[in-house]
């Protein structure tokens, strides 16, 4: 389809360690849309950040990438990584998880904006400069002429991490990737941060990925969610579908397990119990049996396939809740 | 807010800790001085646990570690049981440390990496004698089982072999080693995963009414401190901006700020619709906080009267106090 600007077909990235081969992410395939924002969930070690990072290039040394990613008809898969590069900022460009680390510490703000700036859009200094106050100004850091001359270190979590968006959205990228950016932040910046990259997306119709093991910042700022464990999509659904017609087991006990403000205090959370498999060593069946309260031995030992229910929703499941079709 | 007075202390009642009037300030260059905590006092009472919730930067775990003398305070005053703590000599103050203990967020860096497991918990009891060799060795497993952990399969590795969740487990059984009768948890689940975060929450829980603990319980994130908390202490800037029990906090907010935290945290529902910034900027430099209430600035009901004159913590409800000259209405 033309309008997607993203298409990822049978994705799988291993890395090879002194462990074994870890089957970091194992088989997934999803389209982005124009404009488009989709949520990427699951615990730490689920694959999300490898599959953000598999689809730009930006995979380490020692990681094997097979399956197909097409953007905006461009083959992928196939480019060198300097072929690459000439995508990135431009065409794909991500804000990293960590505002503190992410940054150079010995370079001033100003002239870390404004490399994408002169490098991929070839832009004088003067240009380079007038644009990356506007954008200082874009993502509401105030004084920007002045934050300009300042070292990273000079800068709150919160604003470092704006300045982190605005070098991500410097050459206006089509596809965005977002991977945890609110997750080291006060929940107040959170938000100030989420309405922020909102409201970029809107004006220039950007597409973003957001990944994060947190529901809650997904649910009012995506279209589609994607939920993932042990390397795998275990369900992809729109939004409201999503939470309205939960069909995965995890997905509902991800779910379950967020603190609620609206219970009574002095409650128990529900747990998810154990913790995420091997990734040396796939399970031979649903990769959530063993944690999940409805696994049969069907489950531990079969594979579930990808179920699609036709409206866009589809789950990796034997026994879904409420059914299947 | 932000504001001073007292009528949140209670008179009566088994009180574990009791602050007054604390106050730390830090220099920063030559003439100007960081008023971290400026002026807050609170008590706690035995089995309660209080949380203490705030932006980074309000004081919240300046506050946690002046409570432990981590460094002294500027002024006021600790009194932890019937103890003194600012007026005790550093070898009273030792003999006192084994009463309270702390829980620090980041899991991974507060466990010495190069000790065992069993090294790490037997530590505080061996430096207070606490036993024998086998007396100590089976009290390590007991706390290691207490938090969830198997004594046989963790005992012998070392910190990096183990998951943030993981190490937060062998924090706490550390803390918990020599029976403290206060315990104070400075954001010991922000570094986690929600999945995690609850299993930790639960597992405070538990430690809590299995042990008699006291808690204070520091975070960010009132959504945390719901399931935790008895009494809930919202701070801004180094002072006290509201005290009340949980469940009167998220169904009433009195002050301006605690209402805007609420309203931060993402709910997840698309229904409910997004979590707006309730609340725009950052707290201003507690170099040079500004005058009167210290949420003005950023406060969608100031007024001049604000600016002029400290709002004072009064009672709105039972139990429920606030510090602001224009409360939201209940």
């Amino acid at each position: 389809m033309s309008d997607n600007i993203l298409v990822v077909d049978d994705l799988h990235v291993s890395f090879s360690s002194s462990r074994g081969n870890i089957q970091a992410v194992r088989g997934v395939s999803v389209s982005i849309r124009l404009g488009e924002s989709i949520g990427v969930v699951g615990e730490s070690g689920s694959g999300k950040t490898v599959l953000s990072r598999g689809i730009m290039g930006l995979l380490t040394q020692n990681a094997t990438r097979t399956g197909s990613v097409e953007f905006a008809g461009h083959d992928l898969s196939t480019l060198t990584r300097d072929e690459l590069r000439t995508h990135w900022g431009t065409g794909m460009a991500m804000i990293f998880q960590d505002p503190m680390t992410s940054l150079n510490p010995v370079r001033r703000i100003g002239s870390q904006i404004m490399e994408g700036l002169t490098v991929r859009l070839g832009m004088s200094k003067e240009q380079a400069k007038s644009r990356a106050v506007e954008l200082l100004e874009r993502v509401r850091i105030p004084d920007p002429y002045a934050a300009l001359r300042k070292y990273p270190a000079q800068l709150s979590g919160g604003m470092r991490q704006r300045v982190m968006i605005a070098i991500a959205v410097a050459c206006t990228p089509e596809l965005l990737f977002a991977d945890e950016p609110t997750t080291a932040l006060d929940v107040t910046v959170q938000a100030q941060v989420l309405e922020l990259l909102d409201e970029l997306r809107a004006e220039s119709n950007m597409s973003m990925v957001l990944v994060t093991h947190d529901l809650g910042v997904v649910a009012g700022h995506t279209d589609r969610i994607l939920v993932m464990y042990a390397g795998q999509v275990v369900e992809a659904a729109p939004t409201a579908e999503l939470f309205a017609n939960m069909k995965m087991p995890y997905t509902e006990a991800l779910l379950k397990s967020i603190p609620r403000m609206d219970l009574p205090s002095g409650q128990k959370i529900p747990v998810i119990a154990g913790r995420l498999p091997d990734p040396t060593q796939p399970e031979p069946g649903c990769a959530f049996a063993p944690r999940c309260q409805y696994a049969t031995d069907k489950c531990r030992t079969e594979q579930p396939p990808l179920v699609d229910m036709g409206n866009g929703h589809q789950y990796r499941c034997f026994f879904p809740i409420g059914g299947g079709r | 807010m932000a504001g001073t007075g007292k009528a949140h202390m209670r008179q009566d009642g088994d009180k574990v800790l009791e602050v007054n009037d604390l106050v730390m300030n830090y220099k920063a260059g030559r003439r100007t001085v960081v008023s971290a905590v400026a002026g807050v006092s609170f008590d706690v009472l035995r089995g309660e646990t209080l949380a203490i919730v705030g932006e980074s930067g309000c004081g919240k775990s300046t506050l946690g570690k002046a409570i432990l003398q981590l460094p002294r305070p500027t002024s006021g005053s600790v009194r932890l049981g019937g103890d003194e703590l600012t007026s005790l000599d550093d070898s009273a103050l030792r003999a006192v440390r084994p009463r309270m203990q702390m829980i620090f967020q980041d899991p991974i860096s507060s466990l010495d990496p190069r000790l065992q497991v069993r090294n790490i918990v037997d530590e505080p009891l061996k430096v207070w004698g606490r036993g024998d060799d086998a007396e100590r060795e089976k009290k390590v497993n007991e706390l290691l089982t207490a938090v969830g952990l198997d004594p046989a399969v963790v005992r012998d590795r070392r910190p990096w072999e183990f998951s943030g969740g993981q190490c937060q487990r062998i924090s706490i059984a550390r803390s918990i080693a020599l029976d403290p009768e206060l315990l104070i948890c400075d954001e010991p689940v922000s570094a986690l995963d929600v999945s995690i975060q609850a299993q930790i929450l639960n597992l405070l829980q538990d430690m809590k009414d299995r042990f008699g603990l006291t808690m204070i319980f520091i975070s960010h994130d009132l959504s945390v401190v719901k399931q935790v908390s008895t009494r809930v202490l919202v701070m801004y800037l180094g002072k006290v901006c509201e005290v009340a029990p949980p469940d009167a906090l998220y169904a009433n907010p009195a002050h301006h700020y605690a209402k805007a935290l609420i309203g931060s945290v993402p709910v997840p529902d698309p229904r409910r619709g997004r979590a707006k910034a309730t609340i725009e900027g950052e707290p201003p430099s507690p170099m040079n906080p500004p005058s009167g209430c210290r949420f003005r600035t950023r406060c969608p009901a100031a007024t001049d009267l604000c600016a002029q004159q400290e709002p004072e913590l009064r009672e709105v409800a039972a139990g429920h106090f606030v510090a602001c000259h224009h409360p939201n209405p209940r």
